[in-house]
This record gives structure tokens, C-alpha cells and sequence, in this order.
């Protein structure tokens, strides 16, 4: 999987309360959400998201409470990749069960800026900075994450886990 | 293999004799929660997986907590959805308004999470319960969705940091700002993905109430589990709780841990966390002047009838502020009941508060207390994000009970000894 898009930057211990407050948790619909993405911290990002696709942030992304809304309401307002020098555990698992690419790279975040042009190769663990021409690459995921994610998220997990019920 | 008690836990439950730091394992849950915000979300996609029965409907507990009463409208079909799915999946343990108290301390209260557990909840603080001697962590809606087809999720086995506490805790100072403190030391990134094990003599010394306490607030470390070893307080808390089996587990004396980080607590004062993250701690000698107008005494954290005791000790005799209000939310509708009974709610009334039924309400932002621009709160609840109860512009400053009472009083941020 290849994507290729703009960079929006953000800092350290980017919450869930800001990634999505709570008074728009009374709805599951992810467009809905959508709407309300990230207005916590920066009310231009439904705008701004339109053009940059590719989401940096610093340590801790995601921290907070354990609402999916958070990384659903990115998913659907266009994001199409996360990288992150570290994620909180729960918006983490959340992420690939939903199946939101999400890249944990120190250097990455360092070195690329606002508005450079990057090319993220997931399977074959690079990121280009087309902008500056430079490219770095990714640790790969633990075989079992590496799993997952080739299964589209959590529902590839389970439904083959209630095959195998079925079966025995 | 010496193992600690966390991985003891998670051992028995994915059926191995060991496991290690760092190993992804499958386990069986005993108790799945979920609630009012979170459910809903799990239920359409149980249903979108073509999800027909529930894994079995006795070790699911969903508690509307959020934003009920319904809060409105939107919040009331959110209800509906949850109610409905409760009904159709007889699921056992549901709480309707009334007899519905804080998910993370009604659970222990009504004896559903007991020692040796593993406890799997749609809701960060699901991590409270380790103060039982349980597994407990915090997941989101597509596992809490998974688990419910599954009975099982996967989790990839924590290292473990141990804090040990040696001393005795000077008067007015809990819990609360024993793990304000650490949070402090250790950063919110201190433990992340970590288990976070509690010991030493001022943890067996402490209450149930306060174990929970400092379990509750570890994933604001980034821990994925908190956990404190059942003892004979562990015993007596559940002994008429639950005649379901238990497993007390406890960790081996040359187990590994990544860290051991021991604190001498006796001379420590109780604790504020500034806006915006709760390691901005300050003990309350070093904070200054901080006028208030809003301070909230409950929530998951706080909401204990202990909490709301030390609360109306310094509250008694005495009005609020002027210009405060003060928002007494009891955890549950026994701590509300106990309160009333022990006269605690008169005290609170003489005093000017209000008080609320059990509810998250103001902690998230949610209702029951929000706040407007440039407004601060003082708040016993556990998170103090920007905005994270009300107005982008707002400011939360995180306390224990007895510091919250105190400023409710002076109309600034004040601790106990300023007003006995």
C-alpha cells in the first residue's frame, strides 16, 4: 500500500478530547464526527485536512480516553495515514482494528515539515520525503500486528476465529 | 519462571504455565464492559459482522453512566440503541437510571470484578479494577465488539514497573495525591503500555476505596494495567459481595520488573496537576493565588463515600464562596444513600452545593456542570486536557477531595489546613 499526500504537523500528547470532544460522542455516525475532527485544537482542520492528507505528530498521540470515535473521526474527514513518535496504547489498537494506517518513526517526525510532500510505502517499510528528497525507513510492525493489519483490521480477526468455532 | 502477578493472570487465561514481556497472546475474558458511549459504537458493528448472540450474555455488564439521565435527545437514542440490545442479548448485569451508579466503581461495589479477573472494558479507566488483584484494562469499540462475538481479545504481555510507598501519609492527603505525585515523577508517558504494580506498607494500609483510586488514574501514565496484590482488605471488601469464584494471585519474589521506583511519603503534601496534562502536579505550598469557580468533588477517580467524607469534614459549619459553585456528584446510588444516611448531604446543602445523581456528566465535558470561557475548575475527576469540560477556554485543576473542598470555600485554590 502507497500513500502519497501533504503533511499537516502537530505536537506532543495530541488527546482524544481534542481529537474529537466529547459533547459529539452522541452519535455514531462517522461523517458527523467528522465534522467536528480535531476542533479541540485547530478549528481550520476539516479545511486544512482537504489538502493535506497525511497526518505528524509527536509523542503520545492519542492519549486519553478509549473513544474509537477519535480515530474514526480522522478516517473520515481524510486522513489517510497517522505517523506519530509514539501512540497512546488504546487509540493505537483502535487504529488498526479499524484499519487507519498509522506509522510510529521518531526521525520521521523530526525531519519532515508542514506542507512537504511525503510517499509512505507500508509494505515494503519506507516513507519518501518527496519535498526535500530524503527517505527514511520504517521498523516493521511485530509479525502479529503485521497480520492483522494484511487482514484489513479486527473484522478479518474475528471472522476467522467464528469460522474456526464453526468448524470444530 | 518467576512471573509477576499480571503475568500470572495473563498466563492462566491463555491457557499457558508462562508468559513473557512482549509475547502477543489470545485470553479469555471474564468480564466485558461497556457503556453508554462506547456500546453503541461495538453494537453496530456487532451487527454489521453479522454478530447474533453474544459470547455469553452473564459476563457482560453495560452501564449507561455518561450522560444519564439523558442528557438529550441525541443522548437518549444512544440509550435506546443500548437498552434494546440489552433486552435482545438478555444480558445480565445492565444498570437503569436509579440503580446505575460510575461504571468503575459500581462494578466493585456490586462484587462483578473480583481478584484474579481479566476485566476487558470499553472505557479508559476500565484499569480501576486492578486494584482488586484483577487484570483490567481499557480497549475500544471494535475490540469491545470482537470480544463480545469472541470471549476473547488479544493482548501483547506488559513489562511491569513497581512503585513501592514507605512512610505514613500526613493527615488530608489520599490517594489521589499519592498518584498525582507519581504521575508527576513518572510523566504521562511514564508507563506507557506498561504495567503499573502498586506496593509497599502505605498501600497495605490503604482502603479499598484508595487502591481503586490509584489504579484508576495509571492510564494517565499511558499504563495499560494497574494492579495491587489482593490481601485481607481485599478479602473483606468482597467477602459479601460475590460468591462467584476468585483467584488470588500474587507476584513471585524474584520476578522480573523493568524498574522498581520506591518513594518515602511521609512528607508529602497534597498534590494540584495544572492545566493541561495531570503530570503538571505542584505540591499546594507552591501554587499561588488561583481563583475559582467551579469545583467538582465525584467522578471515577473521586466519586468514593470516603472521598465525599473527607469533603463534608471541611465543608461542615461552613458556606461556599460567593462566586463558587460546588458540584458533589456520589459514584453510585449506595455511596448516595450512605451520604444521606450519615448526614452528609445536609452538610453539603448548608453549605450551598448542588448535588448530582451518579453520573460522568462534567468530567468529560458531557453535562451536569460544563464550563464557559476563561472559567477554572477545580476537579477531583482525572483528566484536565484543554477543553476537556467545557469551553476551549476553560482551565481544570486536578485535586483529591480535601484540597477541592478547601478551595470551594476560599474561592481560590486553597488546601484543608486553611480552613479547619
Amino acid at each position: 500500500m502507497v500513500i502519497k499526500g501533504r503533511v499537516l504537523k502537530y505536537g506532543d500528547n495530541i488527546n482524544t478530547d481534542e481529537i474529537i470532544p466529547a459533547r459529539y460522542l452522541d452519535t455514531t455516525d462517522s461523517k458527523e464526527l467528522a465534522k467536528h475532527c480535531m476542533e479541540g485544537l485547530d478549528e481550520s482542520f476539516p479545511g486544512r485536512v482537504k489538502d493535506s492528507k497525511i497526518l505528524i505528530a509527536g509523542r503520545n498521540f492519542g492519549c486519553g480516553s478509549s473513544r474509537e470515535h477519535a480515530p474514526l473521526a480522522l478516517k473520515e474527514a481524510g486522513v489517510s495515514c497517522i505517523i506519530a513518535s509514539s501512540f497512546a496504547r488504546i487509540f493505537f489498537r483502535n487504529a488498526i482494528n479499524i484499519g487507519l494506517p498509522i506509522v510510529e518513526c521518531e526521525q520521521v517526525v523530526a525531519n519532515i515539515e508542514e506542507g512537504d510532500e511525503v510517499q509512505i510505502d507500508i509494505v515494503r517499510g519506507n516513507i519518501r520525503n518527496l519535498t526535500k528528497e530524503e527517505s527514511y525507513s520504517l521498523v516493521p510492525f511485530p509479525p502479529f500486528l503485521q497480520q492483522l493489519i494484511n487482514k484489513g483490521g479486527l473484522e478479518g480477526y474475528v471472522k476467522e476465529r467464528m469460522r474456526e468455532e464453526g468448524e470444530s | 519462571m518467576p512471573m509477576t502477578i499480571t503475568e500470572k493472570i495473563l498466563a492462566k487465561h491463555c491457557g499457558k504455565t508462562e508468559v513473557k514481556e512482549g509475547e502477543f497472546i489470545e485470553v479469555d475474558i471474564d468480564v466485558l464492559l461497556g457503556n453508554d458511549i462506547t456500546a453503541p459504537l461495538a453494537i453496530e458493528k456487532f451487527r454489521e459482522w453479522g454478530g447474533k448472540r453474544v459470547f455469553d450474555s452473564q459476563k457482560i455488564v453495560l452501564v449507561p453512566d455518561h450522560s444519564t439521565p439523558n442528557k438529550d435527545i441525541r443522548a437518549a437514542q444512544q440509550s435506546l440503541l443500548l437498552r434494546k440490545f440489552v433486552r435482545e442479548q438478555g444480558i445480565a448485569n445492565y444498570f437503569e437510571v436509579g440503580r446505575v451508579g460510575i461504571e468503575h466503581i459500581l462494578l466493585p461495589e456490586k462484587g462483578l470484578v473480583l481478584p484474579g479477573d481479566l476485566v476487558i472494558g470499553a472505557d479508559s479507566h476500565t484499569c480501576t479494577a486492578g486494584a482488586l488483584g484483577a487484570f483490567a484494562c481499557g480497549v475500544g469499540s471494535t475490540d469491545l465488539a470482537a470480544a463480545m462475538l469472541i470471549g476473547r481479545v488479544w493482548l501483547k504481555v506488559p513489562s511491569t514497573i513497581r512503585f513501592v510507598y514507605r512512610g505514613e501519609l500526613r493527615k488530608w492527603v489520599t490517594a489521589k495525591d499519592l498518584i498525582l505525585y507519581t504521575i508527576g515523577d513518572i510523566g504521562v508517558e511514564g508507563a506507557s503500555y506498561k504495567s503499573m504494580e502498586f506496593g509497599g506498607e502505605v498501600i497495605s494500609r490503604m482502603s479499598m476505596a484508595g487502591r481503586l483510586t490509584m489504579c484508576n488514574m495509571v492510564v494517565e501514565a499511558g499504563a495499560k494495567n494497574g494492579i495491587i496484590e489482593p490481601d485481607e482488605i481485599t478479602l473483606n471488601y468482597i467477602r459479601t459481595r460475590s460468591k462467584r469464584e476468585y483467584h488470588l494471585y500474587s507476584g513471585d519474589p524474584q520476578a522480573e520488573y523493568l524498574e522498581v521506583k520506591e518513594y518515602e511519603v511521609s512528607q508529602l503534601e497534597p498534590q494540584v496537576a495544572f492545566p493541561s496534562l495531570p503530570s503538571n502536579t505542584k505540591g499546594i505550598s507552591q501554587i499561588g493565588k488561583i481563583q475559582v469557580d467551579q469545583v467538582v468533588i465525584g467522578s471515577c477517580t473521586n466519586g468514593h463515600f470516603e472521598d465525599l467524607k473527607i469533603a463534608a469534614e471541611l465543608l461542615k459549619g461552613k458556606k461556599i464562596y460567593p462566586d463558587v459553585r460546588l458540584i458533589i456528584i456520589p459514584a453510585t446510588p449506595s455511596i448516595y444513600l450512605e451520604a444521606l444516611k450519615k448526614g452528609l448531604l445536609q452538610v453539603f446543602l448548608e453549605a450551598g452545593a448542588v448535588i448530582s445523581p451518579p453520573t460522568c456528566g462534567p468530567c468529560l465535558g458531557g453535562y451536569m456542570g460544563v464550563l464557559g470561557e476563561g472559567e477554572v475548575a477545580v476537579s477531583t475527576t482525572n483528566r484536565n486536557f484543554v477543553g476537556r469540560m467545557g469551553h476551549l477556554k476553560s482551565k481544570v485543576y486536578l485535586t483529591g477531595p480535601a484540597i477541592a473542598a478547601a478551595s470551594a470555600i476560599k474561592g481560590r485554590i486553597a488546601g484543608p489546613e486553611e480552613v479547619i
